[in-house]
């Protein structure tokens, strides 16, 4: 428990990366990742929801009872992520189309509830702001890659430039959606074969 | 829309699980042994198309009449995880058979994300009350054939001999792939 914070942070980079180490909250992973920019951008506002929601559920972890404690985290969750949704709109509209229905669903992913459950409320104040941070950083850095690869073989581009030149013909399959499953799929195992050493 | 129409898109065309990439998790995580799959396929028709008929009620009758449309995400939420509960509850009490077969998976669709989606869809997409109703259940059973055909394939290759690296969830997306690129087939027929 005696972890310092950067520890912590540095833990959701690597050693706890979600959605590789921890398989959860795949849809979005799956979902949105056909371009890097979409990646990036449902990266940060999972990272603004699971941020908030973990320092609230810290600061008021010996208040709720833990009866009602899960009810209690989805509203607090809930609350911040109708917060994004407002923003988004305000200011990144183009963005917020695109992303679409996986915006509102940030409320059930299990990313943001299992830090909730499994760690902010158990921790003080600091830890739980390392936490958020490093597996919301993390979580950003997975789709961004997924993203990035997704959309070099998909369409040939990387992040909205060209980079195999005009006679290069893309693999519509990755940009699709049984390409979300399989690189999803290739992926985890390259991560495995490193991990497993 | 024609109702018809409808069951045929929810169903094969747009996949709450392979199409839309709603509800991976459960997708994932209940699909090693059938007996769960079927289990989880059954919770899932039954607490969808009520969730999707009272949400579809309280958005156009509570919170579009009163202005609170952006309150959406936390009245779903609300209304979902109570529904489940109250589900849970009513089960166990008038019919307990049902309710050892769906027991431990009611819990688990409160952050099944395909429930919660499909009534964010039904709503973005302005259908009727009957329509969303026919959706809900169309989403739910695309759901529940989905999983159940993944189960059944995930069960032979327990039996193969698979690479470590690629062995349990990573075999399984690539799987999930290729049946999701099976109901590609179905593009184009609404």
């Amino acid at each position: 428990m005696a972890k310092s914070f950067t520890q912590e942070f540095v833990k959701g980079l690597w050693e706890e990366i979600p959605p590789f180490r921890l398989v959860l909250g795949l849809c979005p992973v799956l979902g949105v990742t056909t371009t890097m920019e979409n990646g990036i951008g449902m990266g940060l506002a999972t990272t603004f929801v699971l941020l908030c929601s973990n320092v609230l559920v810290s600061l008021l972890r010996n208040i709720i009872p833990s009866k009602v404690r899960i009810a209690c985290f989805i509203i607090i969750i809930a609350t911040f992520v109708i917060v994004v949704e407002l923003l988004m709109q305000a200011y990144t509209y183009p963005l917020f189309l695109k992303l679409g229905v996986f915006i509102p669903l940030i409320v059930v992913n299990c990313v943001v509830l299992g830090r909730a459950e499994a760690f902010a409320s158990k921790n003080s104040l600091l830890p739980s702001i390392a936490d958020g941070l490093g597996i919301g950083i993390g979580f950003t850095l997975s789709l961004a890659a997924l993203g990035a690869l997704r959309e070099i073989l998909g369409t040939g581009t990387f992040y909205g430039a060209m980079v195999f030149g005009p006679f290069f013909k893309p693999f519509t399959f990755m940009v699709q959606a049984p390409g979300a499953f399989v690189c999803l799929g290739l992926m985890l195992c390259v991560m495995n074969l490193f991990g497993s050493k | 829309m024609g109702y018809f129409e409808i069951i045929i898109s929810t169903i094969f065309v747009n996949n709450i699980l392979l199409a839309q990439f709603l509800g991976n998790c459960p997708f994932l995580g209940t699909s090693k042994k059938m007996e769960t799959a079927v289990g989880m396929s059954f919770a899932v028709v039954f607490v969808l198309v009520l969730a999707g008929v009272i949400t579809w009620m309280i958005y156009y009758f509570i919170l579009a009449p009163a202005g609170l449309v952006y309150l959406r995400t936390i009245a779903f939420i609300l209304v979902i995880a109570s529904l489940v509960q109250f589900v849970e509850m009513f089960l166990k009490k008038s019919i307990p058979a049902l309710y050892a077969g769906l027991g431990i998976f009611l819990p688990l669709i409160t952050t099944n994300c395909a429930v919660m989606g499909a009534c964010v869809l039904n709503v973005d997409q302005e259908l009727n009350f009957m329509q969303s109703l026919v959706a809900s259940f169309g989403y739910a059973v695309g759901f529940g054939v989905a999983l159940i055909l993944f189960a059944g394939i995930r069960e032979r290759i327990m039996l193969a001999r698979v690479p470590k690296p690629l062995q349990d969830t990573s075999i399984g997306l690539v799987t999930a792939g290729i049946i999701s690129l099976s109901f590609y087939a179905f593009k184009g027929m609404v």
